[in-house]
């Protein structure tokens, strides 16, 4: 559905995305991965044909971005980050007017109108203003905008920041059920929703892409696949020594709360050694209090790859 | 040819949704208004050589409220969207840029003849209570309303131009209120130069909106003034769309 090849947008001295490439296969919801200032909303406009690559080339559905914009443009529905709306017009008018410029037939355009209301739950709204709609609500509109044409193809820029977590799940269950008819390019920031809705991620850095896999693959590839955490009491042995020689255990952090010490371990991908640490913790006598897996997370995934210092 | 009219007509409209298309309309009813009754009320004092409509269309007070409606009409076309960032959702819809210049021309001019629709009322009453014509010659309206038209969509088209500059409304307005003020000047200098054989009064006397009008509103209908501002509409309409195109680039 999307084909990207070598694209590079520079700006005034700075270049904000470098020899970019991906696909993007029909029916797939591809998460769109990176800190602030990544290059995240820059290829999503330069998919949307809001702006030209400096260099490289995309296609959509078969469309060159560049060169057959409209035909492109007609396939995607797109919905920028901040959701710019005229808050002058109503939910209604605003719906309307937006299919029609999208081209859809005027027979049908009460009827698509009805339908992205439905399912973006704007009924009770309709005849507001939208400048008088809240975050939420406005949120919904440019979801409704994006969707009321049929397009094959979703390009949402955020579509969750700023929402509230009852919205922040609306949304995404709204998102999960529209993959099943649309492929969807999101960017978010919030990696568990990630998880949830993609069917692939790709994690873009400083304008380059990092990482492009599916979620459990990502999760099984990062150096530290989450970690042990153990609280006892350890009487006058060294614990940290003692944990270490299990096989598995890669690196152990110590710091006490009285006269417990709180041991975090971390562990190859995919070891699971919480039965040695038990079966070590009887033999030497120790008290424990609690011993627990923390499953890795995208958020590991994420912080590793984007910031390789940070752990 | 369907997207240019659901774009024209949400531009229209969109006059109507904020405040001000009336701030305009009754600024613009009160001055033309006030300008219907000097012209009546001098007529009646002393006897002079031109009709109603001519002295209506050639008074100060009408051009006063002429020049300051251009920057008022068309200031917040494309400096709005560019603010808001509705620009993005717009050009993201399959349109093409033409389309876009040309429904924010269009609006701008549809709104402007609207303005102009009352004063029409103004010489249909004049007649009524008088029994007089308010002109010498049907051609006499025609002409005037042909002037105002092409000065109109030229004077428009430098407003959408000033309007794509910038994502300021405010600035939009200064530039074109200082480039539409300079123009009609420009004209007016040819009533300064006193050397009346002079080839620079002659030149300035073709830019002369007031002359023109003074031509027009007489019913006799001068191709110059027709050539000059409709070419002319159409370089600020290209030199717009250049502007909108270049945007793209200067992201």
């Amino acid at each position: 559905m999307i084909k990207v090849e070598n694209l590079t947008k520079r700006y005034a001295g700075q270049t904000a995305i470098q020899d970019l490439n991906f696909e993007v296969g029909k029916g797939e919801i591809m998460g769109f991965l990176g800190p602030n200032g990544a290059g995240k909303s820059t290829t999503m406009r330069i998919l949307s044909s809001f702006m030209p690559p400096t260099s490289g080339r995309a296609t959509i559905a078969g469309f060159d971005i560049f060169e057959q914009s409209l035909q492109a443009r007609a396939q995607l529905g797109y919905m920028p980050e901040n959701v710019p709306l005229y808050g002058d017009m109503r939910v209604n008018e605003y719906l309307e007017y937006r299919a029609a410029l999208k081209g859809v037939p005027q027979r049908r355009i009460a009827e698509r109108v009805g339908d992205v209301k439905e399912l973006c739950g704007l009924k009770e709204v309709e005849k507001k203003l939208i400048g008088a709609l809240s975050k939420g609500y406005r949120q919904r509109v440019g979801l409704a905008d994006a969707l009321v044409h049929e397009p094959a193809l979703l390009i949402l820029d955020e579509p969750t920041s700023g929402l509230d977590p009852n919205q922040i799940r609306q949304v995404r269950e709204l998102i999960k059920n529209l993959g099943k008819q649309h492929t969807i390019l999101l960017s978010t920031h919030i990696l568990p929703e990630v998880e949830m809705t993609c069917s692939r991620v790709i994690i873009i850095n400083r304008g380059r892409i990092e990482a492009c896999d599916t979620p459990e693959n990502l999760l099984g590839q990062i150096r530290t696949a989450g970690g042990i955490s153990l609280e006892a009491q350890v009487g006058s042995d060294n614990g940290a020594e003692e944990l270490k020689k299990i096989a598995g255990v890669r690196d152990v952090t110590t710091a006490s709360e009285g006269e417990w010490s709180l041991f975090a371990l971390r562990v190859e991908s995919g070891a699971d050694v919480r039965a040695e640490v038990f079966r070590l913790a009887t033999q030497r006598h120790w008290t424990v209090r609690e011993l627990s897996q923390r499953k890795a997370t995208l958020e590991d995934v994420f912080v590793e790859i984007t910031h390789p210092d940070a752990r | 040819m369907r997207k240019f009219f659901v774009l024209l007509s949400r531009e229209v409209r969109s006059y109507f949704y904020s405040p001000i298309a009336y701030i305009v309309l009754v600024f613009f009813l009160l001055v033309s208004g006030a300008d219907f009754y000097f012209q009546l009320s001098f007529m009646n004092q002393r006897p002079v050589p031109y009709s109603v409509q001519e002295a209506f269309f050639n008074s100060v007070f009408f051009w006063f409220a002429f020049v300051l409606i251009f920057p008022l009409i068309t200031m917040r076309l494309f400096a709005e969207e560019f603010k808001l960032g509705t620009i993005e959702p717009l050009m993201t819809a399959p349109i093409r840029d033409w389309q876009v210049v040309l429904s924010k021309f269009f609006g701008a001019l549809i709104f402007y003849m609207i303005l102009w629709i009352p004063t029409l009322l103004y010489f249909a009453i004049f007649q009524a209570i008088t029994h007089q014509p308010a002109a010498n010659s049907g051609g006499a309206y025609l002409g005037a309303y042909l002037m105002l038209l092409l000065l109109g969509m030229f004077y428009l088209s430098v407003g959408c131009l000033a309007s794509v500059l910038t994502k300021n409304q405010i600035i939009a307005a200064i530039i074109s209120f200082c480039v539409i003020t300079l123009l009609f000047f420009l004209g007016l200098v040819s009533f300064i130069l006193l050397d009346v054989s002079s080839s620079t009064r002659q030149l300035l006397g073709y830019f002369s909106a007031i002359e023109q009008m003074g031509t027009l509103s007489r019913g006799e209908i001068d191709t110059r003034p027709i050539v000059l501002y409709l070419s002319m509409t159409i370089v600020m309409l290209v030199l717009t769309h250049q502007a909108f195109q270049s945007r793209k680039w200067r992201l």
